[in-house]
């Protein structure tokens, strides 16, 4: 079964695919963000470019379409000096009968080095890792880009970047993930990460429709109440709420939604003076937060976006680099 | 000027004389404003030694190799890389590169291809303090403090300690 | 053929035997116990020693995927894994494709059963016309084609009042109802067990509810209707419970588990493994607790194997896309007597779950070693383990959960109405 062995460890405890923060030791996540630092100045140089990737041809596997993840990929790999190609599969996939592992094949026949995969299923890059072990091709690496309900550790771990660049010490904070905790990987993996890297307080705060079943068990504090719930908190991770559940019941609409767990300024008041406000993007104003405290000065979410260039380019080189 | 030891009888040069030595050398031939720049770590410290014991106005930048090395593909990415400074502009500047250890020659070859990722310099002149033969590349410094042989299986490290003083140890070769 | 088995102990709960006697088989019949016949002449003899000599298991809860899904399996190699699993007797649901609502498709498949010469196979005929939950079968009719009984497959039936009259329809004549409680509004688009695990992978989920609920309708149904109704693929520890209940007051229901839910649960999906891609999922510990103890108290009347075999095209994919189900024919002994050693509970008293108990319910005369009782046997080494391996299955389905676990219990010979149809 291959529900023994963390798949995306190598037996020295090196990191061979990034599929998931959960059972990731800490010294591999502060070292991914330690890894992360330097990376970032390359953008300010003139060739933006190091070499370390050259040569190894990345392939951006998006059966989800995102631009703007696919995008940050498509940069990082560049600055490796990578040779990038996008695959936009999106829904048209099973139309064309080609199961994922045969265009993982096929792929690999192509010489692929590196897929960075986003899935609308829990679960695909681990099968594709799965499958790479079992055909024999230790060279070829996997970075989850987002699957389904279940991760999106990149993001996790900028996130993780985030906090750290303006409150250092994650064994003092309180933090705050408002908004649909039951359908985001976002929140799945940054609950992870903060977890692991010894946060004391990591609250969700959602209605209970929008709640996964026994969340307490990861470790976090259910608020329903979003006031009761910033009380106090160093940081305010907003998740982006899709209108598609409004239709499925969950929810009554986007006004009532925002009447209760949109971030204003005065909500935001409650939280320390000198709270951050992050949000993975793409924002909708006015559902889940004020433009206002969007732009304010409190916000951090367009840093985010620059430390997870870095980030993603820590990733890949911590992965691509030794011997199979 | 320069001196021979064999640094399994311990016979290690000073590194505080070997410095002086190396500024000693580089007092007449280093251009008036040319860049200092270290390699991490021990080049970095004899650069900002360097800008204080020579006469002229040195802009003093660091830089880390991790991400030009040649040998990712064998022993991957090294842990403890940290971001390259160079407070002024590559493009037509004079640089001294300096380091601290002269061995095979690899690191001087990366923090050259990665000077040139920043612009094309008008020179480079390679300063090390200490050189121990074993070239694999054709590289050749313009200063150096001091010569040692040094067996293969050792390698030589420069350490600084609270007060500043520079110091060199041997310790067996292990992870590069 | 006349076969003599010499020095196995014989254990068949029906009748209470359990010792160490021989076994004398003529036309197909058990001719004797204890004592050889007179002038026997055994053209055949098995070495039984050290082995169990056990009533043909009876499994009522067995996909063979025809008519209509040949490309997951067939009869005969479903036949060839229920005998190799000591399996001699079987009752098939009726979501074929087409369904089996018609006399003739259940004539068909009983003809081609009995041509493969393997094991007995029992159809459960559709309730409902396409099993589309409107109008009802003709249940008699079907009854007379050879349907042991009537249900929906895994398709609940969503209109109360069609479930009320198809209910009382088939208590008018005796025919029994067999339902496998789900909502599936509940259900829909869930993949996992509501709990922990689905919430750390992020996996849809099934609440424990979308088995009550449609558990506490049928059961109010039943007890207007008066029909005997059989619970299949029950999972829930809230399920038990309500059974036990029903049971108390009187109610007459029986319910049935499928093996692998007495043994894994939901943490055995491990990092999304599909082979545990089950329907209904893989539920908690609490849960399992509860199935084992409810089937070592008799409220879980028996076990079956659940067996629905699935290509490696159904599993090769992402764990919500993949086909629900796992291949049991084989291992339904190995995981009864697991359960059994695990719980304490004596091999009579564990092989009556896959024997006379099932037996009883398809109303057929089986699942024992009378005299004059067919000779369907399960001749087994108790002591024996073996390893589950893909490629030495017989089912054309090989993918199971338990791939590469050690599981007890290895069947030896396999006979069906005094024929040896499986040896190893």
């Amino acid at each position: 079964m291959n529900g023994a062995r963390n798949p995306q460890l190598g037996p020295d405890g090196r990191l061979l695919h990034l599929l998931t923060l959960e059972g990731l030791p800490a010294e591999t996540i502060v070292s991914i963000l330690d890894t992360a630092e330097p990376f970032a100045s390359i953008g300010e140089r003139d060739v933006k470019k190091v070499p370390l990737l050259r040569g190894k041809a990345v392939f951006n596997l998006f059966f989800e379409n995102s631009t703007r993840t696919r995008t940050t990929f498509e940069i990082a790999a560049k600055r490796l000096s990578a040779d990038v190609i996008n695959l936009n599969i999106g829904a048209s996939s099973t139309s064309k009968g080609e199961t994922l592992l045969d265009t993982i094949d096929n792929l690999v026949a192509m010489n692929a080095d590196m897929f960075v995969v986003r899935h609308a299923q829990s679960g695909a890059p681990h099968l594709i890792a799965s499958h790479l072990h079992a055909t024999g091709k230790p060279h070829v690496h996997v970075i989850n880009a987002g699957d389904g309900r279940h991760g999106h550790p990149t993001q996790g771990l900028l996130d993780l970047y985030t906090i750290r660049h303006y409150k250092r010490d994650f064994r003092a904070l309180s933090v705050a993930i408002v908004g649909d905790v039951l359908h985001s990987r976002v929140a799945r993996s940054l609950i992870h990460g903060l977890t692991t890297l010894g946060t004391p307080d990591v609250r969700v705060i959602a209605p209970k429709t929008l709640l996964p079943a026994r969340v307490e068990a990861m470790g976090v504090r259910v608020h329903h109440d979003m006031r009761a719930g910033l009380a106090g908190c160093d940081v305010v991770v907003m998740l982006r709420l899709q209108s598609e559940r409004m239709k499925g019941a969950l929810l009554p609409s986007s006004g009532e939604y925002f009447r209760h767990y949109g971030l204003t300024a005065d909500k935001l008041a409650l939280a320390k003076a000198d709270a951050i406000v992050m949000h993975p993007g793409p924002m909708n104003r006015g559902v889940e937060i004020d433009s206002a405290v969007a732009d304010g000065e409190r916000s951090v979410i367009l840093p985010q976006v620059t430390f997870g260039i870095a980030v993603r380019m820590a990733v890949m080189s911590m992965i691509a680099g030794g011997p199979p | 000027m320069t001196s021979r030891a064999d640094p399994s009888d311990a016979n290690l040069p000073d590194a505080e004389e070997a410095l002086a030595s190396l500024a000693q050398g580089m007092r007449a031939g280093v251009a008036h404003g040319a860049a200092f720049v270290g390699i991490y770590s021990g080049g970095a410290w004899i650069a900002e030694r360097l800008a204080k014991l020579l006469p002229g106005d040195h802009p003093v930048g660091y830089i880390d190799v991790s991400f030009y090395r040649d040998d990712f593909a064998s022993k991957g990415l090294k842990a403890g890389a940290r971001r390259s400074n160079l407070p002024f502009d590559v493009g037509g500047a004079s640089i001294v590169l300096i380091d601290d250890v002269l061995y095979t020659g690899r690191s001087t070859r990366a923090a050259i291809n990665e000077l040139f990722d920043y612009g094309r310099p008008a020179s480079i002149e390679l300063a090390v303090l200490i050189d121990r033969g074993g070239r694999e590349l054709p590289i050749e410094p313009t200063y150096v403090g001091a010569r040692v042989a040094c067996a293969r299986s050792l390698s030589i490290a420069l350490s600084r300690a609270g007060d500043g003083k520079l110091a060199l140890n041997v310790e067996p070769a292990g992870k590069a | 053929m006349r076969i003599a088995i010499l020095g196995g102990r014989v254990v068949d709960p029906a009748s209470g035997t359990d010792r160490v006697t021989p076994v004398y088989i003529a036309d197909g019949r058990v001719a004797a116990l204890d004592a050889e016949p007179a002038s026997f002449h055994a053209e055949r003899t098995i070495d039984a020693k050290g082995l169990v000599v056990a009533p043909g298991l009876v499994d009522l809860n067995a996909r063979l995927r025809e008519p209509g899904l040949e490309h997951k399996a067939t009869l005969e190699s479903e036949l060839k894994a229920a005998v190799a699993g000591g399996v001699t007797r079987l009752a098939c649901p009726p979501d074929t494709d087409p369904p089996l609502d018609e006399p003739g498709l259940v004539e068909m498949l009983t003809q081609r059963a009995r041509h493969a010469r393997r094991a007995h196979v029992h159809p459960v005929g559709a309730l409902t016309m396409r099993l589309e939950g409107t109008t009802l079968t003709e249940m008699g009719a079907l009854a007379d084609a050879g349907c042991v009984a009537f249900s929906q497959g895994d398709v609940p039936i969503g209109d109360t009042q069609v479930l009320l009259r198809a209910m009382q329809y088939a208590a008018t004549f005796g025919h029994r109802v067999w339902l496998r409680p789900q909502d599936a509004h509940l259900a829909r688009g869930g993949v996992a067990h509501d709990g922990e695990i689905a919430t750390r992978l992020g996996l849809p989920a099934v609440p424990a509810c979308a088995e009550t609920i449609a558990l506490g309708t049928i059961l109010a149904l039943a007890r207007e209707t008066g029909v005997h109704v059989h619970l299949q693929r029950l999972s829930t520890a809230e399920g038990v419970a309500m059974v036990r209940a029903a049971k108390r007051d009187g109610l007459a229901v029986t319910c049935e588990v499928a093996a692998h839910h007495l043994h894994l649960c939901d943490i055995d999906i491990g990092w999304f493994d599909s082979l545990a891609r089950l329907d209904p999922p893989l539920r908690g510990t609490r849960d399992r607790a509860a199935l084992r103890a409810g089937l070592a108290d008799g409220t879980i009347d028996l076990v079956s194997s659940d067996h629905a075999p699935v290509d490696d095209d159904g599993k090769l994919v992402p764990f919500g896309e993949a086909e629900p189900g796992a291949t049991g024919l084989e291992l339904l002994l190995s995981l009864t007597l697991k359960w059994a050693h695990e719980e304490r509970v004596g091999l009579a008293d564990a092989l009556a779950r896959v024997t006379s108990r099932p037996a009883a319910l398809l109303g057929v005369p089986a699942g024992t070693i009378a005299t004059g009782a067919a000779a369907d046997l399960c001749i087994f080494d108790p002591a024996a383990h073996w390893r589950v391996e893909r490629r030495a299955l017989a089912s054309q389905g090989r993918n199971t959960p338990f791939a590469g676990h050690e599981l007890p219990g290895r069947v030896r010979y396999t006979l069906v109405d005094g024929a040896v149809v499986h040896e190893a």
